[in-house]
């Protein structure tokens, strides 16, 4: 699955835990944390829909991955390989 | 059957626990033993009027575009919106004290404002109360016991100021009599003072029918009618869960929303519960229907809190009501609510719950009766004379309260021991709800939420 792909997923999943983000102007490169309004619930939220939607987990060490879309996109990938494009 | 989750008690907490469960898939059962949801919050039907138990205003109410507080945190925790819940939020309510009286609103600052007015040499030490409030860490799971009335001495030097502030949140959520936990006081103080007060047009009805609707679509389970007889005990577990009709569920995890003395009496091994852990504060309410709506009589305040005297005695009284102090709530004195068919009025007071489930069918009726001439007379006094447009009334005692829910005494705010970690001696079993200690309605939620997130979810 591509990066651009990925990162599409994790807005989509963001506007779903926290529909009044603003997501349209998300830094890839920068924490969520710092752009969005996301606080510690909204975080086990993300990694909750990535396996409900896609059965991939997440152990609670590896949460830090997911600061940004680039990091997620780069933790994600081998992960999401199996799931068709 | 065998669930992965089994809920005791369809309330605010329990449905929240349901729905965040049952959204991220689990197979979760809520066991209501009532007929209708809503536990200590619900609604009922009576001659054709629809009437409220419990709430009086959705307290932690914040407008559009407020973060980080509770309602918009459990909001996003539920997938549900703002619309779902319909809040309208109050224009005002009052403290009234003999000789003097406090205004607040969904604004701090007119509190400030209203403090510096009528107190003016605590103004600048109220200010610093209420920094302290907002800077005070009220998400900790454990911390130790620190007297309000203590803590509001270091900060206050006016006695009444102290008993006026503690009067709205005292009745809105202390479990302990005459002094409370200053961690409560926070929470409390946080969403009565500077978040707020709001209703749904339809009352407590139209968030008790989103949730459960939610729930139902979510793939949860509800069955009604349907009480817990015990909870089987194997090394240091639930193993199943004995409801009526020699049935039997099991799963592997229980959370309970009807209390920590309650819950310890289904367990086959429940450890006896000291005295004082055994909650106390009750209340009788009069809901009377009016032909006009109080504001039309000049009565515009969404709640009014009264105390009659100097200091504030909040305890279970020796007698069978507290007539020194109450609650007046007016539902129809909130932002989009008059077009009401019929006036509304609630009076709250602290009652004795001894005295009322003692009495026989027949005393415990004219007791009723009596309490209702003296909730005339204190409405004149705090509302308006409203004799002639009085249609109908009715009550609910203590009685009540343990009868619907199940709560020892009626307690509706549990035991004075809160168990923020909703841990309990048995490894599977958690408390939710009113003994985990977020109150209110939103704090119930909230209460539901964090236990299904911290126990079930987290844990994977």
């Amino acid at each position: 699955m591509g990066d651009q792909r990925i990162k599409n997923i994790i807005l989509e999943i963001i506007s779903v835990v926290a529909p009044d983000a603003e997501i349209t102007d998300v830094k890839a490169d920068v924490r969520l944390r710092d752009q969005l309004d996301l606080d510690s619930m909204d975080f086990l939220d993300i990694v909750m829909e990535l396996r409900k939607r896609y059965k991939i987990e997440i152990p609670k060490e590896e949460y830090p991955e997911l600061a940004t879309l680039d990091s997620c996109a780069a933790y994600l990938g081998p992960k999401l390989a199996a799931v068709p494009a | 059957m065998d669930y992965d989750v089994i809920i005791i008690g369809a309330g605010m907490s329990g449905l929240a626990a349901g729905i965040r469960l049952a959204y991220f898939g689990k197979r979760v059962c809520i066991l209501e033993k009532h007929y209708a949801f809503g536990g200590l919050n619900s609604y009922y039907r009576l001659d054709g009027r629809d009437f409220d138990v419990g709430l009086h205003a959705v307290t932690n109410f914040v407008g559009p575009g407020v973060r980080g507080t509770p309602l918009p945190k459990l909001l996003r925790q539920l997938r549900m919106s703002r619309n779902d819940f319909d809040l309208q939020p109050q224009v005002f309510s009052e403290i009234r004290f003999p000789g003097v009286s406090l205004r607040f609103t969904n604004d701090l600052n007119d509190l400030i404002a209203d403090v510096a007015e009528k107190f003016p040499a605590e103004a600048d030490r109220f200010r610093k109360l209420c920094e302290h409030v907002r800077d005070f860490d009220d998400v900790v799971l454990l911390s130790d016991y620190q007297s309000t009335r203590e803590t509001l001495k270091e900060f206050l030097h006016e006695p009444m100021l102290i008993e006026m502030l503690l009067c709205p949140i005292m009745y809105y959520g202390s479990a302990e009599e005459h002094d409370m936990d200053f961690l409560q006081f926070v929470i409390i103080f946080k969403s009565l003072y500077c978040e707020g007060f709001a209703r749904p047009r339809d009352g407590v009805r139209k968030i008790i029918k989103a949730l459960v609707k939610k729930f139902r679509s979510c793939g949860g389970e509800l069955r009604m009618q349907t009480a817990v007889e015990r909870l089987d005990v194997a090394d240091d577990r639930v193993t199943s869960v004995a409801i009526g009709g020699g049935e039997t569920l099991t799963c592997s995890t229980v959370l309970s929303s009807a209390g920590y003395v309650e819950t310890m009496r289904f367990c086959e091994d429940g450890p006896t519960v000291p005295a004082d852990e055994v909650g106390r504060v009750s209340f009788v309410e009069t809901i009377a229907v009016l032909d006009k709506l109080p504001q039309q009589l000049g009565h515009e305040a969404a709640i009014v809190f009264f105390n009659d005297c100097e200091t504030f005695t909040y305890a279970m009284p020796e007698v069978p009501v507290d007539l020194r102090s109450g609650v007046v709530c007016c539902p129809s004195n909130y932002e989009g609510h008059d077009d009401m068919p019929e006036g509304l009025l609630r009076m709250t007071w602290l009652a004795n719950s001894g005295v009322w489930m003692a009495d026989g069918e027949e005393a415990y009726r004219q007791r009723k009766i009596d309490y209702l001439s003296e909730f005339k007379t204190q409405a004149r006094r705090y509302v308006a004379d409203f004799d002639e447009h009085f249609v109908v009334s009715d009550m609910f005692t203590p009685r009540t309260i343990q009868r619907f829910t199940g709560r020892v005494n009626g307690a509706v705010y549990g035991s004075p021991r809160k168990r923020r970690d909703g841990r309990t001696h048995l490894k599977n079993l958690f408390l939710c709800g009113t003994d985990q200690g977020y109150l209110g309605i939103i704090g119930a939620l909230l209460s539901g939420i964090t236990i299904a997130n911290m126990h079930v979810l987290a844990e994977e």
